[in-house]
């Protein structure tokens, strides 16, 4: 039990590294990205000393951790749960002998492993070679980080499996996918902290689950919280994490109810 | 034999008319609009998701200049203007050039085969096939967009200046095409899965922010290596009264022709060199 999934993550990963070669060039691409962003970010911050409590230098390393660490939750199980139900593929992973939508999450795994130790991990040492960026040198903050990003890749799973799974009963959900993404790129901290936003901004996030995915960790690792609000901002994750259960499980017994294959 | 001969030619004639491509051009357009009209819900959620995106842009400028009144010298309306310039040129390209998954669907599957037994040119081909018409839309946005700071900020226009406006925003997103057609190109040599191009479309963005902010490396790439910056400061600016930047305000069209003129030919280059996956 429970050894084919790690199996599934094996073999994703051995996916992905047959085709390691663009990678090199992806590395060098996200560089000049984060150094674009470490240039707007430079020009904005101007005579400022700090913007809500981040100084320049957290904020550039807000920027490239954020990036950095988004390697490693991304995924795109929702487009492939959304292409094997269009194409009645579904059918047939539905009678293998494996739960199809938590096999979907450990070929995700596999990918963001894949990603972290090929592309992360080496273009951050090259972004820190260029740019001055503010690593902690502290074990705590880099095991709260680690716990962190593995919560963020959960939580954007589980999104991405909704989103995917409602395909099910849109049929095409291609623009809900793209809407989605969209949606999680601003509210999740990536582009911006959500400490930036206006405070009404801020109160509406804090009941949605999309800072969890990249605003908390980033924030871990640029010791934008500290203390307290290290554990409160992991409590959050937690709490979302055991939330996103209920409506997955809940789509997924529906869907399998009324599954309509279009021809196949 | 010469019969046979005869018909190829015949056919090679009729290919070759321009009234050809575009009769083809408005089949594949009528059929694209049938299909998509089927999935009417889906395609309304993704012009919503466009306007989304673009929202989601113009919430970073309000949110920046929430925490600061100038960027590098430039106000928020010219950093909206840029943007909503941005968009037009933008739209233009993804409505027609949307090969971003060119390797996966075309190289990696095998389908370029069937591309190549098409009577029209394989560029032609593979971009009427994925066309997506309602990117269109995002010329709306734009134009709104910078009609709103332009109103802010007191612009006039001169009557030429609407033609000027044309003219940038294809050279923009012939730029855009050019730059994508070479990375699709890429392909035909390496069959190696690629992520540079949501990559690149990141690096894409850095062009609707004044050049001046970045350092030479980076604004030198903008200019002319990956030329995004042409697609929106360079050419808004000349809207927005800088003089300093006239000359590659009038670049831009020469920039567009350069670089897809120089796409196709790699293209071709590459087509000579496809061999097929073998599946």
């Amino acid at each position: 039990m429970g050894s084919h999934y790690l199996e599934m993550i094996r073999i994703r990963f051995l996916m992905m590294l047959a085709y390691r070669t663009n990678y090199y060039s992806g590395i060098l691409i996200y560089s000049i990205n984060i150094g674009a962003y470490f240039f707007l970010w430079t020009a904005i911050y101007g005579d400022q000393g700090s913007i809500q409590g981040l100084s320049v230098l957290q904020m550039t390393t807000y920027v490239a951790v954020a990036w950095m660490a988004r390697a490693f939750y991304f995924n795109n199980i929702d487009r492939e749960i959304a292409m094997e139900i269009k194409e009645g593929k579904v059918a047939i992973e539905m009678i293998r002998p494996y739960n199809y939508l938590f096999m979907k999450v450990t070929q995700g795994l596999g990918e963001g492993i894949f990603r972290l130790v090929f592309f992360s991990v080496p273009g951050m040492l090259i972004i820190l070679l260029i740019f001055p960026l503010q690593i902690s040198t502290e074990i705590s903050v880099w095991s709260l980080f680690a716990v962190s990003i593995v919560f963020s890749f959960i939580i954007n799973t589980q999104l991405n499996l909704l989103t995917g799974t409602l395909a099910f009963f849109l049929f095409n959900n291609e623009g809900l996918i793209r809407a989605k993404r969209v949606v999680i790129d601003l509210f999740s901290g990536l582009i911006l902290p959500i400490s930036f936003y206006p405070i009404w901004a801020q109160s509406v996030m804090d009941f949605l689950p999309f800072q969890a995915i990249s605003y908390i960790p980033s924030m871990i690792f640029t010791e934008g919280f500290t203390g307290s609000a290290v554990w409160e901002a992991l409590v959050f994750q937690m709490v979302w994490i055991v939330i996103l259960i209920v409506p997955i499980q809940c789509l997924w017994w529906v869907a399998k109810r009324k599954l309509v294959v279009q021809g196949g | 034999m010469l019969r046979n001969a005869d018909m190829n030619m015949d056919v090679n004639k009729r290919e070759n008319r321009p009234g050809f491509y575009v009769s083809i051009f408005f089949q594949y357009a009528g059929q694209y609009l049938k299909t998509r009209l089927t999935y009417r819900v889906d395609m309304l959620v993704e012009i919503m998701s466009d306007l989304l995106f673009q929202a989601v842009n113009l919430i970073f400028i309000l949110v920046v200049f929430g925490h600061t009144t100038l960027l590098a010298g430039w106000t928020r309306e010219e950093i909206i203007f840029i943007y909503g310039f941005f968009l037009v040129p933008f739209s233009l390209f993804s409505a027609f050039f949307s090969i971003w998954d060119f390797n996966d669907r075309y190289i990696v599957k095998g389908e370029f085969d069937r591309i190549l037994t098409r009577p029209v040119h394989s560029m032609f081909q593979i971009i009427i096939e994925r066309m997506e018409l309602e990117s269109l839309f995002g010329v709306v946005t734009g134009v709104v967009v910078m009609g709103y700071a332009a109103m802010h900020m007191d612009l006039s226009l001169a009557w030429y200046d609407p033609f000027i406006f044309i003219l940038m925003a294809v050279g923009g997103a012939c730029i855009y095409g050019g730059i994508i057609i070479m990375i699709a190109s890429i392909s035909f040599w390496s069959d190696a899965k690629s992520d540079i191009m949501p990559m690149i479309y990141n690096i894409s963005n850095y062009g609707r922010y004044p050049v001046d902010i970045y350092n030479g490396v980076i604004r030198f790439i903008l200019t002319w290596i990956l030329p995004f910056a042409f697609v929106g400061v360079y050419p808004a600016a000349y809207f927005l009264g800088r003089e300093e930047w006239v000359v590659y305000s009038f670049l831009t069209p020469f920039m567009g022709f350069l670089f897809l003129g120089v796409a196709f030919l790699i293209w071709n280059k590459g087509v000579k060199r496809y061999r097929g996956a073998g599946n």
